[in-house]
């Protein structure tokens, strides 16, 4: 079977606008969420979020650009640009790479900013690209056009493990042999009046900040972003003497079958057996997961349940953080982002922490390296997402 | 005598009353005053739901978190304590 490796990645998130900025944020334990800046905020009981602050996009894309790139749009041409150039992609068979790109919202701004001009302003009218800068393909289908990727170019939708899923399927479609290189992960745009009054139906939404795995904590705090990496067959990359990252070894994905909202133990834990199994490793060779680990009572119990459930004794011995707390929940391009946190864990040997941790609760009884980054040495990592509707999907990376 | 004046006429806890049996698809006289939210056999997303409801037809805002309900400054332990968690919220000005 082919062997797949990540030669390059991006970012642009409420913690940095590069992958470098995002792991020092995270090295330091930076929490990014704060009140959120935003139309229409006074009428929202959720107030505080993750945002990209600082943030100006004629910096980055003219005005023609503008009119077809929504937010989600421009965060993942930031992050594919960043990873393109790090994996030095110049000669390569356009037809034989393409694109997989998680979201959620896709264009969600756009589609927020124009109901509220016809239903709100009562105008009659709206700009001619609408459509083409709200659909939820048109991150990926930008990055195809701007890199010259011909291959195939997708886009997953499965809520908060949309990037997982995504990165799941870049890594079959390079082991089926059907493209060498995808660029994958997610982007997501969703902090806009609309995509937070929705959430604050659920009451599942923090208070305060993000405290994952805190006795103490109050929900979920959402972020915005994106983050892309560039997958690669294995021997391609070798031959063109590319810098391998890391190897993106397994990937399972489930679904519970139960409930839309509630998470389940076993829909989880297979998940991460799943990807352990397709990974070829075992249980003890696993030295840090990234937690979904929204903060959520609901969420946090059930996914500490099932990793005591699939690691038995190792349980206590590996590490498990919750970047969440920092960056916020970037919904679809959530794992993307948390990725960013496995590859410090195993190119740095530095795990990234739960910040905001205050309490312990016993019924999240693992090491969840809580406030400070922890310096280890890690061979294998598991990224775990498990979104609503059921779905679950765990990504698996070992050390190059 | 309309419906709607029939529905207005209703005391509080008659109107929560019916909001639970609602949600929890019992018969309203099967409701009681000393029911929980547990005895009527309502799930977390029924709770959600059944505080949206409280708020649209006492158009109020009910300080309600999933994630620590009894941290929420609501009391849902029993449908007698979600009945003056309401009349408060009625009373209380602005």
């Amino acid at each position: 079977m082919r062997r797949v490796v990540i030669t390059g990645a991006g970012t642009i998130n409420p913690l940095g606008a590069s992958v470098a900025a995002t792991q020092k944020a995270m090295r330091a334990g930076i929490c990014a969420i704060g009140p959120l800046d935003i139309r229409d905020v006074d009428r929202l009981q959720v107030r505080i979020g993750a945002q990209v602050r600082d943030y100006d996009e004629a910096d980055h894309f003219t005005k023609q650009q503008l009119a077809l790139y929504d937010r989600f749009t421009q965060f993942a041409l930031i992050a594919g640009a960043q990873a393109v150039t790090q994996a030095r992609l110049v000669d390569f068979d356009p037809d034989r790479a393409g694109v997989v790109l998680g979201t959620s919202g896709g264009g969600l701004n756009t589609l927020d900013d124009n109901y509220r001009a016809v239903y709100e302003a009562g105008r009659d009218r709206v700009h001619p690209f609408i459509v083409p800068r709200l659909m939820a393909n048109a991150a990926a289908s930008h990055l195809s056009m701007t890199h010259g990727l011909r291959g195939p170019v997708t886009t997953v939708s499965t809520a908060c493990a949309s990037s997982n899923h995504a990165m799941g399927q870049a890594l079959a479609t390079i082991r089926a042999g059907q493209a060498d290189v995808m660029l994958t992960g997610g982007a997501e745009a969703m902090l806009c009046f609309g995509g937070i009054k929705a959430w604050e139906g659920l009451r599942v939404m923090a208070r305060d900040t993000c405290r994952p795995f805190s006795a103490d904590r109050t929900g979920m705090v959402q972020g915005e972003g994106a983050a892309v990496f560039v997958f690669e067959d294995r021997d391609h990359a070798l031959a063109r003497g590319a810098t391998i990252m890391a190897e993106v070894a397994g990937f399972a994905a489930t679904s519970d079958a139960g409930d839309i909202v509630s998470p389940s133990q076993d829909g989880a834990a297979r998940a991460m057996r799943g990807a352990m199994a397709d990974a070829g490793l075992t249980p003890a060779q696993v030295g840090y997961i990234n937690a979904h680990g929204t903060g959520t009572a609901a969420n946090d119990r059930t996914e500490c349940a099932a990793v005591q459930e699939v690691f038995g004794d190792h349980a206590r011995n590996l590490l498990m953080s919750s970047t969440k707390s920092m960056h916020g929940h970037l919904i679809g391009a959530a794992g993307a982002v948390e990725l960013l946190a496995c590859l410090m864990a195993l190119t740095e040997g530095v795990i990234a922490p739960t910040v905001n941790h205050r309490a312990a609760d016993p019924d999240c009884d693992l090491d969840i390296v809580a406030n400070t980054a922890r310096r280890a040495d890690v061979s294998a990592v598991l990224s775990n997402a498990f979104a609503f509707g059921g779905l679950n999907a765990v990504v698996a990376l070992t050390r190059a | 005598m309309s419906e709607r004046q029939m529905q207005y006429d209703q005391t509080v806890a008659d109107r929560i009353i019916q909001i639970l049996a609602d949600q929890a698809l019992l018969d309203r006289a099967d409701v009681s005053m000393d029911d929980t939210l547990d005895s009527l056999g309502l799930d977390s997303m029924g709770v959600v739901e059944t505080i949206f409801a409280i708020e649209e037809t006492f158009d109020i805002a009910v300080p309600f978190n999933a994630n620590a309900p009894q941290d929420s400054g609501f009391d849902v332990s029993s449908v007698r304590s979600i009945v003056a968690a309401v009349e408060d919220l009625i009373q209380r000005p602005g």
